[in-house]
């Protein structure tokens, strides 16, 4: 089955003004939809992105140049990412429309990895 | 985890505390939709403010090295312990929270921020008040806080029974600020009722503080919580207690209450909370609303109204009376109170009357009666209550 990868892109905020019932609720969001790809044994792998610390590397004239960044208040950032089997992009897209990150002011990126044929 | 934390960090750093928990929440609310939820997440959060803390601390450079080892244990075996711990936690910062030198509202809402979690904003919803004005009392129960130096431990077996008067008061109060509200759509208002029975179990459980009146509390909120699913229709309108479907109501709490009452049993107190969960037992535990076992409840108004002489009490006395002696019996009564300055601007007493010349037949008069519980409150389904009443009654006429 293909494997999508879900960037999950926001705009930097601080939650502090969630109660811990609100954030209670959010926790709850996520685990749900969490556990049901799990459950549907179609959740490969997750990470969160650390905000702080990025860089950017690229070659100039054969030189690498080193660019700090992105920073936590760029207008928006790639909060972190999903792994996941899908059999196609509808489904895909289908599984990340359900994603809670799209509530809280987020949006997703959906791609398909191109695997490497096995040889 | 406030608790918890302040007992490590001391009652002086609260401020700090609760900023570090705030810190570590918004930490789990990134991490946690990647990572999954810990095992434990009390614990995980624990952890995460505690290292906050002593980072804080360091760059304060007020702490040896050694500090670092306190550990919380986290999974596993230590689970047990560390639930015992954190509740023994809470314990000392309900104590704390309700110290006899901090004015009651300001026992109440330090008790429901720093041991019930509850926001500023709920608090205030709760309340009927604006935020700010919950912060100040806050804020000013602090300043007492640290004013009176007041530390954060358990009262010494000596001052605990002074002591403990004032936290089952607020408990009692949290309770009745939860259960007195008849607006459904406020949620906030049940939770405040389910965080008194939690403080008021975990108060009864305790080894010293869990006197035979704390569990005599816990079964009087346990019994009024288990009918509050029921109090309302499906269409969300008023029900009386003789209008509502019993088999709505939460057994298992109810045999909650029932084990808290059988431990309150014990000792020779007979304290106002032993006569307020044997009234409530006695609602609960009937089948229907006419075997209530009335003549009991109306001893145990009597003996209430012996002790603090209440309008408020009176006017339930005399509901009990009207099903023990007749309703006539009971508007010969209300009468007898009816000049008391407290009852003028409080409808029930309104509504009771009414309700009693209604049983009467004296319908002219019990409309009257309706129409001035109808102005007197801004509860909007005591009011479409009280107006079906009047409706009812004159087309009867």
């Amino acid at each position: 089955m293909p494997q999508y990868i879900l960037l999950l892109h926001e705009t930097p905020s601080d939650f502090s003004n969630f109660s811990p019932e609100e954030a209670q609720q959010i926790f709850g969001e996520y685990f749900a939809w969490r556990s049901k790809i799990q459950a549907e044994g179609k959740y490969v792998g997750s990470n969160k992105l650390k905000e702080e610390g990025g860089r950017h590397v690229s070659m100039r004239n054969g030189k690498a140049r080193v660019v700090d960044g992105p920073y936590a208040e760029a207008k928006e950032v790639m909060g972190g990412y999903f792994i996941i089997d899908a059999a196609n992009y509808d489904e895909a897209v289908e599984i990340s429309k359900g994603c809670p990150h799209l509530k809280y002011d987020g949006w997703i990126e959906v791609r398909e990895t191109d695997p490497v044929p096995a040889g | 985890m406030i608790s918890t934390l302040t007992r490590i960090f001391g009652i002086e750093r609260l401020d700090q505390v609760e900023d570090a928990v705030q810190d570590a929440m918004v930490r789990a609310l990134r991490l946690w939709p990647y990572q999954g939820e810990p095992d434990n997440p009390t614990a995980w959060l624990i952890q995460v403010a505690k290292n906050r803390m002593l980072d804080q601390l360091r760059r304060e450079s007020r702490l040896t090295e050694t500090t670092d080892e306190i550990e919380i244990p986290i999974g596993g075996e230590a689970d047990t312990a560390f639930a015992n711990e954190v509740h023994d936690d809470q314990l000392r910062m309900i104590f704390t929270c309700c110290h006899p030198l901090i004015p009651e509202d300001g026992q109440i809402a330090l008790t429901l921020k720093t041991v019930g979690g509850f926001s500023v904003s709920e608090i205030a919803r709760a309340f009927l008040a604006r935020g700010p004005s919950v912060t100040k009392t806050i804020v000013r129960a602090k300043q007492r806080l640290r004013e009176f130096e007041i530390k954060l431990e358990m009262p010494t077996p000596d001052k605990l029974p002074s002591r403990l008067e004032s936290v089952l008061k607020v408990v009692y109060l949290m309770f009745n600020e939860g259960y007195s509200a008849l607006e459904g759509e406020e949620l906030v208002r049940t939770d405040l009722c389910h965080e008194a029975i939690r403080l008021g179990e975990l108060l009864a459980g305790h080894p010293v503080a869990g006197a035979p009146k704390v569990h005599a509390l816990a079964a009087l909120l346990l019994f009024q919580a288990a009918r509050l699913t029921a109090r309302c229709d499906a269409a969300g309108e008023l029900l009386l207690l003789s209008e509502q479907d019993r088999s709505l109501w939460d057994r298992a709490m109810i045999k909650r209450g029932l084990y808290q009452l059988r431990r309150s049993a014990s000792g020779d107190e007979v304290s106002d909370y032993h006569l307020e969960a044997e009234i409530a037992s006695c609602h609960t535990l009937a089948e229907s609303f006419e075997s209530t076992d009335w003549p009991r409840v109306l001893d145990c108004y009597e003996e209430l109204l012996n002790r603090k002489p209440s309008p408020v009490v009176a006017l339930n006395r005399i509901v009990a009376l009207a099903k023990v002696r007749g309703v006539e019996a009971g508007l010969v009564e209300l009468e007898q109170i009816a000049e008391d300055r407290t009852l003028r601007n409080y409808y029930p007493f309104y509504a009771t009357r009414g309700e009693l010349l209604r049983e009467a037949g004296r319908n002219n008069e019990a409309i009257e009666y309706y129409r001035y519980a109808h102005n007197l409150t801004s509860s909007e389904p005591v009011r479409r209550f009280v107006m079906k009443r009047i409706t009812d009654l004159s087309r009867e006429r």
